[in-house]
């Protein structure tokens, strides 16, 4: 028994993503069409080539007929896949072990989310399932401010420091977001503009929540001995983890809300996967699940990043900018990104894709000699999430 | 003898000052208070929590029936006792009876309890409702009423039973069809003409069958639904006005179907030994009740007193109250309304859902909430004991308010409760106000209806600051 990881075994030959944001004009079908012909075409391969599909939605279509109908693919395998939040990196993962198993030559990850249709603010998840009616009706944002007022006590972080922490960790996503053509928020925002909207949920404002918007993204996976037939710059995978919590948290009085220990097992393990020992020294970058700013923060301390209640002087530092030691979400990531749920880990990807192969805008195009890049999910609440984490990198060992 | 084994009195935690009503119309309202039931309050709930505390105060007697009685129930065709059977965890061979629509069905199950054998819990709740400015709007009151009645035999009895009479007469005073959310009233001196004989016929027939005086009334009780009447009876009956117990209408308000009862425990938690109780209900007809405190009713400590309750309320303000009894529709986030609940879901969950009761792993010791087969701790399966958390206090461990999820009544205050015996649950709380919630805040359960869709109540537990 153990979890062995497919290092080096597959490799990222294209990638596609459209813009995110309100698709008023485009349904589901026309950002699957989008992102799958872009990822075709930078793999220089056409739709018929592909041996097996995976799709990531979470809300957005049911069964692989959702990929198969409106790209009018013939007698192809397609998997619809769903895991919250950590939809598009759970096809991702799908996609490439069917072709580190040898059972296909070729493979292609897809997910895609169109949330603005529901008329609603924020997510709305789809699941009909029949309850009793005792489960909390929260939204997302009220159970992620419970980490920040947590965090805060347990370190000696007071009110004003925190806030100052939070705005800093949007305005960093903000500023990459404005560096970026795909982002559906392309503006720089102040620290004070962020501190002064409206508040959503306990202490979190507007600007410390993620953008929610439509999009799609794709990428092209092979055995990484074929790589070479499609590009000169492929991506390798490295380590690919992932944990379904139990929701002990819920249940658990020692839990205290200032930590992910989902997302801990999932870094150690993908650490473990791709030989990472010290993440902070050898990433080039991470793109991480910055639903909410205080996600970002403990993220940050789960993942490796900082010690355990150092994160918030490494924000206020600047670790994390952009022309930091350690960029997080130079795309922008979800806060100005936007979050179309079964499209964003292969969004993150994407972004490693570009920043690896030095194909980032120059304007966020990270200046490093470093060839590791870290794409992280969570889905679900703090005490009850799953949680994804992928390496990739742009040399082979 | 039979008699009274305990009582419960629920009064709801908010209060209407009555002069914001002509602060806002230009007319209604009046002097005082009156208790409101939160919009996640119903009849049903209010009568789960006064059985709770009575059935607390009952030391061994286990009830063989439970009779409901309100004049607003919160289903018709289905049974609403069924819900506070569930929540008690009464036994399946318990029936549990409503006896619904009238007033008059809360002073009517009581004296049939007295009159019958065995133990019977007996409930009485109400939550009335009347049109802006109107005297009934202002005038009501919410709260429930419960009592454990039984013999000698079925444990110590704080009041025994003298005997009772009634006087009954068709006339139209008060009326309301079903589906009416207010009830009409005739002039007033008409009822007014046909209670007091009424009343003064029911009052001598039951003295005499009690063998009684009316000087040995220690404590009259009148009410109804016809309050001049009532006052007016009030002063013939020859009782001394010192000896009148306060009807609580500048605080709470009458509550109907509950008040007799309501009131009669009040006078209960002042009385001593020995001391004559008489209880006049005024409700197409009048029914007259004697009791007799006994020696046990000063070792008697409710469970939690009508008293404190009155004296404990919090403000409430008239828009807040207006929405909540539907008068006004606010604005509502811009989130989905939640789905009807699953019967068969809910079927299966009935223990947890309405008795809040988990598990217990028997080797970890780890308490399971909402109960569950495979332990969190040590992973043992299928070794766990219910473990009954309803009456277990908790401590607010961190907590949230959320502006922007669906509510009958935003913003949703919710927290991270850990309890006494060592469970946690993340659980809304309720009777409170969004800045007045700290961490570290002492809690107690609650029984509530979180919403209700599809014309199903989705009744669940909540949490509330523990107060007085």
């Amino acid at each position: 028994m153990g979890s062995h990881g497919i290092k080096d075994q597959v490799a990222i030959v294209g990638a596609g993503c459209t813009r995110f944001g309100e698709h008023w004009d485009k349904g589901p079908d026309d950002l699957l069409i989008e992102s799958s012909n872009e990822a075709l075409a930078s793999a220089g391969v056409g739709k018929h080539d592909i041996d097996a599909f995976w799709l990531g939605t979470a809300m957005s279509g049911m069964s692989g007929m959702t990929v198969a109908r409106p790209l009018q693919l013939e007698n192809k395998p397609v998997t619809r896949v769903e895991n919250f939040c950590a939809t598009g990196s759970e096809a991702l993962r799908g996609a490439a072990y069917a072709v580190a198993s040898g059972a296909y030559d070729i493979a292609m990850a897809i997910g895609v989310e169109k949330v603005k249709d529901s008329g609603y603010q924020g997510l709305v998840g789809a699941s009909k399932t029949p309850t009793d009616g005792t489960g909390r009706t929260l939204t997302a944002a009220a159970m992620f401010a419970m980490c920040a007022p947590a965090y805060g006590k347990k370190y000696g972080v007071d009110d004003a420091q925190m806030r100052d922490v939070l705005a800093h960790i949007s305005w960093k996503n903000h500023y990459n977001g404005a560096r970026n053509p795909r982002a559906q928020f392309r503006k720089e925002v102040t620290t004070e503009a962020i501190c002064a909207s409206p508040i959503m949920a306990g202490d979190l404002r507007v600007f410390d929540c993620s953008g929610v918007a439509d999009g799609s993204a794709a990428v092209i996976v092979v055995r990484a001995e074929d790589a070479s037939k499609y590009t000169d710059k492929p991506v390798y995978v490295k380590g690919l983890s992932f944990v379904a919590g139990n929701a002990s948290g819920n249940a658990d009085p020692d839990y205290d809300y200032t930590a992910f220990p989902e997302i801990e097992a999932a870094g150690r393990d993908a650490y473990a996967q791709a030989g990472v020992t010290d993440p902070r020294r050898e990433l080039a970058m991470a793109e991480v699940h910055d639903c909410f700013t205080p996600a970002e923060l403990l993220i940050m301390e789960d993942l490796g990043f900082a010690e355990r209640g150092g994160a918030w002087k490494e924000v206020l530092a600047g670790t994390y900018d952009l022309r930091g030691d350690l960029p997080i979400n130079p795309d922008g990531g979800l806060k100005s990104f936007g979050h179309p749920v079964g499209a964003s880990g292969l969004r993150m990807l994407f972004e490693a894709w570009l920043q690896l192969r030095k194909e980032a805008p120059p304007e966020r195009q990270i200046d490093t000699d470093r060839t590791l890049a870290l794409t992280h999910n969570l889905g679900g609440y703090p005490g009850e999430m799953v949680s994804f984490v992928g390496i990739v990198g742009s040399e082979k060992d | 003898m039979r008699g009274i084994i305990s009582a419960g009195g629920y009064v709801p935690y908010r209060r209407l000052d009555r002069s914001q009503v002509a602060a806002t119309f230009g007319s209604g309202g009046g002097r005082g208070t009156r208790a409101v039931a939160s919009y996640d309050e119903d009849t049903t709930t209010m009568g789960v929590e006064a059985a709770r505390l009575a059935l607390r105060g009952a030391a061994g007697a286990r009830p063989e029936a439970l009779w409901f009685a309100t004049a607003n129930p919160a289903y018709l065709e289905k049974t609403n006792a069924t819900a506070i059977h569930a929540a008690l965890r009464l036994g399946q061979s318990v029936p549990a009876l409503d006896a619904g629509g009238a007033v008059r069905s809360g002073p009517g199950t009581l004296r049939a309890a007295l009159d019958h054998t065995g133990v019977v819990l007996v409930v009485a709740s109400d939550l009335r409702i009347g049109l802006p400015t109107s005297a009934d709007e202002s005038g009501g009151g919410d709260g429930a009423a419960a009592f454990v009645i039984g013999d000698e035999s079925h444990g110590p009895m704080i009041a025994e039973y003298l005997g009772s009479a009634s006087a009954t007469e068709e006339f139209v005073d008060r009326w309301r069809l079903p589906g009416e959310p207010v009830a009409k009233q005739w002039e007033e001196r008409f009822g007014e003409t046909k209670y007091v004989p009424l009343g003064e016929q029911a009052w001598n027939d039951a003295l005499k069958t009690a063998e009684l005086t009316t000087e040995a009334v220690d404590h009259l009780v009148v009410t109804g639904v016809h309050p001049r009447a009532a006052r007016s009876l009030s002063g013939r009956l020859g009782v001394d006005k010192e000896k009148v117990v306060d009807d609580l209408a500048g605080t709470v308000g009458n509550t109907g179907t509950a008040h007799p009862a309501l009131l009669l425990i009040s006078a209960l938690e002042s009385a001593s030994p020995g001391d004559v109780i008489a209880v006049v209900a005024l409700a197409d007809g009048v029914d007259v009740l004697l009791l007799r405190a006994t020696d046990a009713v000063t070792s008697y400590e409710p469970a939690r007193a009508v008293a404190d309750q009155v004296a404990n309320g919090g403000e409430l303000p008239y828009g807040k109250f207006l929405a909540w009894r539907q008068m006004v529709t606010i604005d509502p986030p811009r989130r989905p309304e939640p789905e009807r609940i699953s019967a068969a879901v809910a079927g299966r969950t009935d223990d947890w859902k309405y008795a809040f009761v988990g598990s217990r792993d028997r080797a970890s010791g780890a308490l399971h909430l909402p109960p569950a087969r495979v332990s969190r701790e040590g992973g043992a399966q299928d070794d766990m004991e219910p473990a009954p958390m309803s009456d277990v206090a908790g401590t607010i461990a961190t907590f949230t308010v959320d502006r922007i999820a669906y509510s009958p009544s935003p913003p949703i205050v919710f927290a991270i409760v850990d309890f006494d015996d060592g469970g946690r649950l993340p659980v809304e709380l309720t009777d409170v106000d969004a800045d007045g919630v700290k961490m570290g805040d002492r809690v107690e359960l609650t029984f509530r209806k979180l919403f209700t869709a599809d014309g199903i109540h989705n009744y669940f537990w909540k949490a509330r600051p523990i107060r007085a």
